[in-house]
């Protein structure tokens, strides 16, 4: 059986979980902005907009500790699994969360969403 | 009335405590035909790996001797193996043609060891791990002195079968494909140590490392090959890497199959006089490679055959290796998730790591290396999703603990306890001689009470306990701890500590360091990693190697990031010199790259700001071409040497300013240190090179050169303080060097020198590289020594793509919006 027959169609095939360092993260390009694809040191993928809710910085810049990143520009750190800002910073604002699945290896992407 | 047939499929651990548990409910109901394919009666094959580590013999792993079979009326055909199932005819066809009928069948055929389809995998001498013929064949070839085996696969057969070999006297190697051993059990902390428990025991692991080929000699194997090049010379090969359910005889028949032999929750198969149990099966999707879930699935079997009822659900899993005196239990959960939350307890004396994740309220999954005597505890809570929320202080602690204090809160849970229960499960105190200690000898303290009694000063994890017996023992009376600060919440040792820990227990790894330093997070966080990340550089400079994930952006992608998310570029400029060639190179760049702003820099050199990320290889690729490197204005490290044009030019100049500067920077430059360090060199005391505002700052004078240390222009306005004066320039850059190696080797992550220096005083700072010559040296020898390594442009390393290649260019690109929550 190919790859593409167990996908479904919902899902945007964006590369293997090993293109994502371990403990780190990647940018996937859209034509609304970035997506940062993130991986933590227990093998989990994780997907939010790249986009801190305090200044706009590239989350998918920042260091990956435990299910967290920490924002490059003001050290906040955000929930991966939430979007949402942790400790002092919590409930001010968040990063949207992209649904995101693992399967045999490849990380796959919710589909777009069509414009209505 | 003549007995209903029940014939089994697989004399393995299945089929036959499937017929123990039909016998059980209704000894009188059936005639029972067992068929196996192996030679032999029926046994424990998980304990196949202390029979071939030599603890167990094949007679001790039997479960049902012959008078098993004989006592229960089962004929059993040993040795052969059913060839085909006739569904319409309700009978089974052996090896040689013997047909047997059936009212009821079961399906027990287990599952078959996978073989990876590399050339040479049909050589002799290549096994995989299932029966007792392999273990036999892996005997004999233990046999042969100086043989060696390499085992394909660090899953738990794998390293099982490598650890049995390793007792059978010979050299083996485990081989895995991922970074991380047994990583569908365990996590990367549990990893490390079981790697280190197993080397110990002289089993060697590559991780990470792809095979490709396994090498051969007159039809024997030879060695394994891997895609790096690697040969493996071995005269063994086992293959460990994963199982497939044996379903071909239940497909060949007609029954329904996917990856398994699919059951519904009374394991019955798509015909309804078919049964299937064990590894053969697909339940629900999921297919199982563990003995629990087949004596779950064994019950529900029983209880169909015998007109009960019952259903099975899935089972929950959990694991242990089974090496001799290597603890290891996973279950669940063991790395989180999504809303989980985890519980860290290490003990570096012992030689424990325990991960206890909770999710809403409940454990969702454990891992333990070391002490696994809570797993079971641990599995049973997981199951039974009891809520946890009360007994969360000491749950990681384990049940006997726990359970002795539970239903009260802390404080009362500590006045509960016995003078004689422990506290501090390192150093063995117990509550009573803390309480004594306090009393007698009017200790008021933590740091008190630890000195005199020793609780919690090894991993600190029973801290809160002590201070509440102190607080229970002293009332008001308790003064609560200032002591240093820990490095971050991840640990309560300070950065001084675990410095000194690095280099003395030779810690060379992060997972090292957080085992022995009892880190209380699975993988730190984004305030120690980076400082973890710098001390074992600067500790084992050329063996350590640089965890890019654990440095900040900065340093990861040798940029400055800026507010919109581009990025600066800052050339060297040795000494703030530059070059019309330079200059016209960088004005290139400017306008392919079409950057939006370039800057002339407080440090003498020129900033490129607005650099996308995707075209930073290609501007630094530019740059090399024109002779330029990267300026680490991003670096805790060596940045600008700033420099005055001295007595090449100016009437005031006493010495050749920007000729020292220049050769300090080519000297220096590439370093790392705990924070930025900014030098400087003025020709004449005029300091036009502002010198003593500088971390180092040379003053050339008349007779030789003053040296400055500990200045700071920053958030911080501080002038520097004379550290000595030499004669010479070759004395100048000695004495600088030692004063940097010196500040690497003892300052604290993000410490900058002048701070450092109000910590550790001038005067030692002068002892150690003014009038100690020889501590000098050897400072300026390590220097040296780390500049090896250190002084790789990392510009032109990336711009070649030979490093961190898909740093820069985005994953993927989609055409459109993606779906957010
Ligand atoms: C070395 C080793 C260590 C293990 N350690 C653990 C452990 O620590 N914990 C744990 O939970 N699990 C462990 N396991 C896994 C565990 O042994 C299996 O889950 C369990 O044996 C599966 O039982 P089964 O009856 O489904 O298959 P098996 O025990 O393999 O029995 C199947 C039997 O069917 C026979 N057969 C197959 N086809 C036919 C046919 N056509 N005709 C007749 N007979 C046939 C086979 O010869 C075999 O004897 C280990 C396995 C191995 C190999
Ligand atoms: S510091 Fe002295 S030598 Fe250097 S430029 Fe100024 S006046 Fe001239
Ligand atoms: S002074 Fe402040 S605003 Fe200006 S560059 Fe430095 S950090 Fe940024
Ligand atoms: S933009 Fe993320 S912390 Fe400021």
């Amino acid at each position: 059986m190919t790859l593409q027959a167990h996908i479904d169609p919902h899902w945007r095939d964006v590369g293997a979980v090993t293109d994502i360092p371990e403990r780190g993260a990647r940018r996937v390009a859209t034509a609304q902005g970035d997506v940062a694809v993130f991986r933590t040191g227990d093998g989990q993928v994780f997907a939010l907009v790249d986009r801190c809710p305090h200044k706009r910085g590239p989350l998918s810049q920042g260091i990956v500790h435990g299910h967290g990143v920490t924002c490059p520009l003001h050290s906040w750190v955000i929930d991966l699994a939430t979007g949402q800002p942790t400790g002092a910073d919590a409930g001010k604002g968040c990063a949207p969360v992209v649904p995101v699945l693992v399967r045999d290896g490849r990380v796959l992407l919710a589909q777009p969403v069509m414009a209505d | 009335m003549t007995k209903e047939r029940l014939v089994v499929i697989g004399n393995g651990m299945a089929g036959c405590r499937a017929v123990e548990e039909v016998l059980k409910r209704d000894p009188a109901r059936y005639d029972v035909t067992i068929f196996g394919a192996e030679p032999r009666v029926n046994y424990n094959r998980i304990m196949l790996s202390p029979v071939l580590a030599g603890e167990k013999t094949f007679d001790d792993i039997v479960i049902n001797d012959e008078a098993w079979y004989r006592d229960n009326a089962i004929t059993l055909h040993a040795g052969r193996a059913i060839k085909a199932v006739d569904i319409e005819g309700r009978k089974v066809i052996a090896e040689g043609g013997l047909e047997v009928g059936y009212d009821k069948l079961i399906l027990a055929t287990g599952s078959d060891p996978f073989r990876l389809p590399l050339p040479g995998s049909d050589l002799q001498g290549v096994v995989t791990f299932r029966d007792l013929d392999d273990v036999e064949a892996m005997v004999e070839a233990s046999g042969k002195p100086n043989a060696r085996a390499v085992v394909i696969g660090g899953g738990l057969l794998g390293l099982e079968a490598a650890y049995g070999l390793a007792r059978r006297g010979m050299a083996a190697t485990v081989v895995h494909l991922m970074d991380v051993l047994m990583e569908r059990q365990l996590d990367e902390s549990a990893g490390y140590l079981l790697r280190e428990a197993l080397a110990e025991r002289g089993v060697e692991t590559v991780l990470g490392a792809h095979s490709e080929e396994i090498v051969g000699r007159d039809g024997k194997v030879a060695g394994l090959k891997l895609k790096d090049g690697r040969v493996l010379p071995c005269d063994l090969l086992v293959m460990a890497v994963g199982i497939r359910p044996n379903a071909a005889l239940a497909k060949a028949a007609g029954l329904q199959v996917n990856r398994g032999v699919i059951v519904d929750d009374a394991m019955r198969a798509s015909d309804p006089a078919v049964f299937a149990v064990g590894e053969c099966v697909e339940h629900r999707g999921n297919c199982y490679g563990l003995v629990a879930p087949i004596w779950d699935m064994c019950r529900v079997l029983a209880e169909a055959l015998t007109d009960g009822e019952g259903a099975y659900a899935g089972s929950v899993l959990s694991t242990r290796l089974k090496v001799s005196g290597v603890d290891v239990f996973s279950a669940g959960k063991f790395a989180g998730g999504e809303g989980c939350e985890d519980i860290v307890f290490r003990d570096a004396a012992r030689g424990v790591y325990k991960r206890v994740v909770i999710e809403g309220g409940k454990v969702a999954g454990a891992v333990l290396f070391g002490d696994a005597a809570d797993g079971g505890w641990y599995f049973d809570l997981m199951r039974a999703g009891t809520d946890v929320a009360e007994i969360r202080e000491t749950l990681i602690f384990g049940q006997a603990i726990t359970e002795g204090l539970s239903g009260l809160d802390p404080s009362a849970a500590v006045a509960a306890m016995l003078d004689t229960q422990e506290i501090c499960g390192c150093n063995g105190v117990c509550k009573g001689a803390i309480t004594g200690a306090i009393t007698t000898q009017g200790l008021t303290t933590l740091d008190d009470v630890r000195a005199v009694t020793k609780a919690s000063a090894s991993c600190g994890s029973c801290t809160p306990l002590v201070e509440q017996v102190i607080r229970l023992t002293l009332g008001d009376g308790f003064k609560a701890q200032a002591g240093p600060k820990p490095m971050c919440k991840c640990t309560h040792h300070p950065h001084g500590d675990v410095r000194k820990a690095i280099v003395e227990f030779e810690l060379k790894s992060m997972p090292a360091v957080f085992q022995a330093m009892e880190w209380t997070t699975p993988d730190g966080c984004a305030s120690c990693r980076p400082a973890l990340n710098y001390y074992l550089l600067c500790a084992w400079p050329g063996e350590y190697v640089d965890d890019s994930q654990s440095r900040f952006i900065n340093e990861r992608v040798h940029a400055n990031i800026q507010k919109d998310g581009t990025y600066s570029v800052v050339p060297r400029m040795w000494g703030g010199m530059t070059s019309p060639a330079e200059l016209r190179a960088i004005a290139d760049v400017a306008d392919k790259y079409a950057i939006p702003a370039v800057k002339v820099t407080g440090g003498q050199r020129i900033d490129l700001l607005g650099v996308r990320k995707d075209d930073l290889p290609a501007v630094w690729a530019d740059l090399n071409a024109a002779g330029m490197v990267s300026g680490h204005a991003y670096a805790k490290g060596l940045r600008t040497v700033k420099t005055c044009v001295g007595s090449d030019w100016c009437r005031f100049g006493t010495q050749d300013s920007t000729g020292l500067g220049i050769k300090l920077e080519k000297f220096m430059w590439g370093s790392w240190a705990p924070a930025k360090v900014k030098l400087a060199v003025s020709g004449c005391p005029r300091n036009c090179a502002e010198s003593t505002c500088k971390d180092i700052g040379v003053i050339c004078v008349d007779s030789g050169y003053e040296i400055h240390v500990g200045g700071a222009a920053g958030l911080h306005i501080q002038g520097t303080q004379l550290l000595t004066k030499v004669p010479t320039e070759n004395e100048a850059i000695a004495v600088i060097a030692a004063v940097m190696q010196m500040y690497r080797e003892g300052g604290w992550y993000l410490e900058r020198i002048y701070k450092w220096m109000a910590r550790v005083g001038l005067d030692t700072i002068r002892a150690a590289t003014v009038d100690d010559l020889d501590s000098r040296a050897t400072l300026y020898a390590r220097f040296v020594v780390s500049q090896e390594t250190a002084q790789i442009d990392p510009w032109a390393e990336r711009a070649t793509g030979g490093v961190a290649a898909g740093e820069f260019a985005p994953m993927a690109t989609l055409p459109l919006e993606m779906a957010a929550k």
